[in-house]
């Protein structure tokens, strides 16, 4: 057993598995946004409120957020796992990838909510 | 024809450098690229590579031929590309260089050790044997024939970037055969061993090691089976 203790979740299964449904979720989320635009090809300002302010679109839209900032993590760790050899180095990108990942998720909460 | 060998000895050396042979090769015979080599030691003692079965059973002789690797003593030169108008031959990346050809594969071996290559289990022995039926025993066909040439792990990019923590294909179908093998008893304890973010899962499917094994095994799908039996497992 390797030891590692800034991946996602410890495990590797796991991480594993938050990086394939998180790629599903973001798939399905990229399709209903493409959807969107192609069923309404002069979008305005109200019809976007309107859309943002649908309960289950704000479900689906946080959720999807979440997928993404743990997407965000297992990727990014393995990218700098792989590539970075030098301790220092590597906790210094994992931390500028936590920061953005973690302002993604307060700005995209906060985006949400507030429609 | 023309042939480029990497040479190297740390001893007078200061760096690797590649070094030119011209060999008369029969040109109605379609040499394997060790009987090349064999007569390029015939022109220079020197050169230094392992080699010991000659027909593909030891492992002995994993070489980097034209870019690709595969075993010299079973591989002709019809099959390299290029090798007609000229073989270059490199030792498998990845490892540290003893000499020339020759590489140190302690990490290979390593991996290896880790992964427990052996049966594990603690009921009684039967007087005789284990049985195990023919269905059972057929689960282990693809897996046992590895000669551990490292062919594989060597062309294996997550192998060359974490060599201290990524099995590694060879020992990845190894780790398979003893958890496919109805006779061992430590399945649990194997995959706990196995369920850490490098171990297994630094495999990114690359299939590298499926396009170079000179026995035609295929590591990446006993990787999907540790996969699949790691969640089945866990979930
Ligand atoms: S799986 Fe194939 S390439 Fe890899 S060590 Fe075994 S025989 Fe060699
Ligand atoms: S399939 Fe996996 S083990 Fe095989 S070469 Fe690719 S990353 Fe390496
Ligand atoms: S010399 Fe034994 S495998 Fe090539």
């Amino acid at each position: 057993m390797v030891k590692s203790i800034t991946n996602l979740s410890r495990s590797g299964v796991s991480d594993w598995l938050v990086q394939r449904v998180s790629a599903v979720l973001l798939a399905l989320y990229t399709l209903f946004m493409l959807g969107v635009f192609w069923a309404t090809p002069d979008m305005t300002y109200e019809l976007w409120r309107q859309l943002f302010s649908t309960f289950w679109v704000k479900i689906f839209t946080l959720v999807t957020l979440l997928a993404l900032v743990g997407h965000i993590w297992v990727g990014m760790w393995t990218v700098a796992t792989d590539y970075l050899k030098n301790a220092w180095v590597r906790f210094l990108v994992l931390c500028a990838v936590a920061v953005t990942a973690f302002v993604y998720l307060v700005a995209g909460v906060a985006a949400v909510w507030g429609v | 024809m023309k042939v480029s060998i990497y040479r190297y000895n740390p001893e007078t050396d200061k760096k690797p450098y590649m070094q030119d042979y011209d060999v008369d090769v029969p040109a109605d015979k379609d040499l394997m690229v060790l009987d090349v080599l064999n007569l390029v030691k015939e022109q220079d003692v020197s050169v230094s590579y392992r080699r010991s079965c000659r027909e593909g059973v030891c492992g002995s002789d994993g070489l980097n031929i034209n870019g690709k690797n595969g075993l010299g003593c079973v591989t002709p030169l019809s099959e390299v590309k290029g090798g007609r108008e000229k073989l270059i031959v490199r030792p498998l990346p990845g490892l540290p260089v003893i000499r020339d050809l020759v590489v140190d594969m302690g990490v290979f071996y390593k991996q290896y050790e880790k992964i427990k290559p052996y049966l594990i289990n603690n009921t009684p022995a039967p007087a005789i044997e284990r049985l195990q039926s023919p269905e059972d025993r057929e689960k282990l066909d693809g897996l046992y024939e590895c000669i551990l040439c490292a062919c594989c792990s060597t062309s294996c990019p997550s192998f060359w970037w974490n060599p201290e923590r990524f099995v590694g294909p060879a020992g990845l179908l190894q780790a398979y055969r003893f958890l496919a093998d109805s006779r061992d008893t430590a399945q649990e304890e194997r995959l706990a061993n196995l369920d850490d973010p490098f171990s297994v899962f630094r495999c990114r499917g690359i299939m590298n090691c499926v396009s170079v094994c000179p026995k035609g095994l295929n590591p990446t799908k006993a990787i999907g089976h540790i996969r699949s039996m790691l969640l089945a497992n866990a979930t």
